[in-house]
């Protein structure tokens, strides 16, 4: 039971950043690699903020626009330096390694006993007693309940459809007389304002922060959201955004049964790493062709 | 009115691939008039429609619309007031995308694309008799993913959809080249169709000599950057695919090819 929940808690935080990376990955087609260090850029925000004294669900939707901010500052890298998806990425990740250590102050911070989104006077008063295990599946369920709606929302006004074109097909784009690299921009800072608001979530199940908790996020954001479309490919009923949510719920019950199974949890990453590569393998989701050396 | 000025153009400036495409290339093109632009591979006919685009740069001259220098404008501005239509029927298209959606992007061109609904569902009816028209059971299939259309479908939506909204230039860029004789000849009518009915300056690039004869009030041939045939009117209408054939054979023995 405690494993399940410990599921659902990790697999929901995660879903909000793969509706991220739903969006650079599958709408843009951006391998978007500053989520590395855009997850724990969320999470050391939503800490310091914390033990600042701002309310925790303030933190939310501050997080958020940051996390726009750094998006920003990727997708001007790429459209306007002309600096390949790949390297913008790497290049935001490598620079916000130092920003989130300069915030924190020092390599990790923790943030016990202080209220948190989960834990508050408002949350303990609300939720019954039989339910108070359950009280961070129910709250996190709702989070990304109505960051899935609002997603979908967006994907469908005139803005969104223009994201949809961009990663379709940019000619388009350009022939409705709208500049490409700004949608591109927006698209990007949209994903990376929902990697960070994750990552502000993470911090407050978590209560706390380590300068390294960011790396490998931008693989379990892909494998999520490729776990998803794939896996529900056939199910038109269901939209994009419920596949890509359910997949990262799935990712993390891999993990969790892996290390459940008795594996060495230093070998985290590696399990990470060698599921990423399978799913690949097995979803057969390579565009393009790996040339023969 | 459009104006190509002085135009010049060089590909690879400075290394030994050094290619001289235009040098003082001039072209006016009056209001509500269909051109149609004949020539071989290599002749500058797209990198002429390019030009007018924004899609590459000239070196020097100036590019005049309604007597306004548009050099400095980008592409994506310049096509406010043009329409486009490629000769790979996916470029006009979005493949992910359902005719509904894609209809609804282009009747929004020239406006705000903020966050009112995509779709305008009081527009539906209209779209779907514009589809009509095309007869080619397009109406039907409002919800089918366009990426799922043949060629010939998708570029007679990608047609209609360039010319859904005012615009002051149609481009066409061979865009019966990717298409089946007969598809071809349905698109061909099509666009003398949409093209009278709007009255909208048109530059037509086809290396069909019969849709070049019998389309449009006038017709170029272009070799080596340069115009070497320009008729409208009463001298239009006396050509014939031969004659042209015949033209363009004489340039390519001078070519020595």
């Amino acid at each position: 039971m405690a494993l399940i929940i410990s599921i659902l808690e990790q697999g929901l935080i995660y879903a909000i950043m793969a509706l991220g990376m739903y969006i650079t990955y599958k709408i843009l087609d951006f391998p978007d690699m500053t989520v590395d260090g855009g997850f724990p850029f969320g999470v050391v925000l939503a800490v310091v903020m914390i033990r600042g004294g701002v309310p925790p669900i303030l933190t939310l939707p501050i997080c958020f626009l940051a996390g726009c901010g750094i998006g920003t500052v990727t997708g001007l890298i790429n459209v306007k330096c002309k600096v390949r998806d790949l390297l913008a990425g790497i290049i935001m990740m490598t620079a916000l390694y130092s920003v989130n250590l300069k915030i924190a102050g020092r390599a990790n911070l923790p943030m016990y006993d202080y209220y948190t989104i989960f834990d508050n006077s408002f949350v303990n008063s609300i939720i019954p007693a039989p339910l108070k295990p359950f009280k961070t599946v129910i709250i996190l369920v709702i989070i990304t309940l109505v960051v899935k709606y609002l997603l979908d929302w967006y994907m469908n006004t005139k803005s969104g459809f223009m994201l949809r074109a961009v990663g379709d097909n940019d000619v388009l784009v350009t022939s409705m007389g709208i500049d490409k690299g700004k949608v591109r921009i927006i698209g990007l800072a949209l994903a990376n304002g929902l990697v960070s608001l994750s990552g502000s979530i993470y911090a407050q199940q978590q209560c706390y922060f380590d300068v390294s908790m960011g790396t490998g996020t931008a693989v379990i954001g892909l494998a999520s959201v490729i776990i998803g479309t794939n896996l529900f490919k056939k199910v038109t009923a269901m939209r994009v955004t419920t596949s890509v949510v359910i997949g990262a719920i799935i990712y993390k019950a891999c993990i969790a049964i892996a290390i459940k199974c008795g594996i060495d949890s230093a070998y985290m990453k590696l399990i990470s790493a060698v599921l990423f590569l399978m799913i690949l393998v097995f979803s057969m989701d390579r565009k393009k062709k790996v040339k023969a050396a | 009115m459009l104006e190509l000025k002085n135009i010049q153009k060089y590909y690879n400036p400075g290394s030994v691939n050094e290619m001289c495409l235009f040098d003082d290339f001039n072209l006016t093109v009056p209001d509500g008039q269909f051109v149609a632009v004949v020539g071989s591979n290599g002749s500058g006919k797209t990198s002429m429609l390019n030009l007018i685009c924004g899609s590459i740069d000239a070196d020097r001259g100036q590019i005049l619309i309604n007597g306004r220098d548009i050099a400095g404008e980008k592409e994506f501005q310049r096509h406010q007031r043009i329409g486009r239509v490629y000769q790979d029927p996916s470029k006009g298209t979005c493949p992910s995308m359902n005719i509904l959606e894609n209809m609804s992007i282009a009747d929004n061109k020239g406006k705000k694309y903020g966050l009112g609904g995509g779709v305008n569902k009081a527009r539906t009816d209209y779209y779907r008799d514009q589809l009509k028209i095309l007869g080619l059971g397009l109406e039907d299939k409002m919800y089918t993913q366009v990426g799922s259309l043949s060629g010939g479908q998708r570029q007679s939506l990608a047609l209609l959809m360039s010319t859904m909204t005012p615009i002051d230039f149609l481009i066409l860029d061979e865009h019966t080249a990717a298409l089946d004789p007969k598809t071809a000849d349905i698109i061909m009518k099509l666009t003398d169709r949409i093209v009278h009915e709007k009255k909208v300056t048109t530059i037509m690039v086809t290396h069909n000599l019969r849709y070049a004869v019998e389309y449009g009030d006038r017709l170029l041939m272009m070799h080596d950057g340069k115009i070497i045939l320009d008729q409208t009117g009463e001298d239009k209408k006396r050509m014939d695919p031969d004659h042209i054939m015949h033209i363009f054979n004489e340039i390519s023995v001078e070519c020595g090819n």
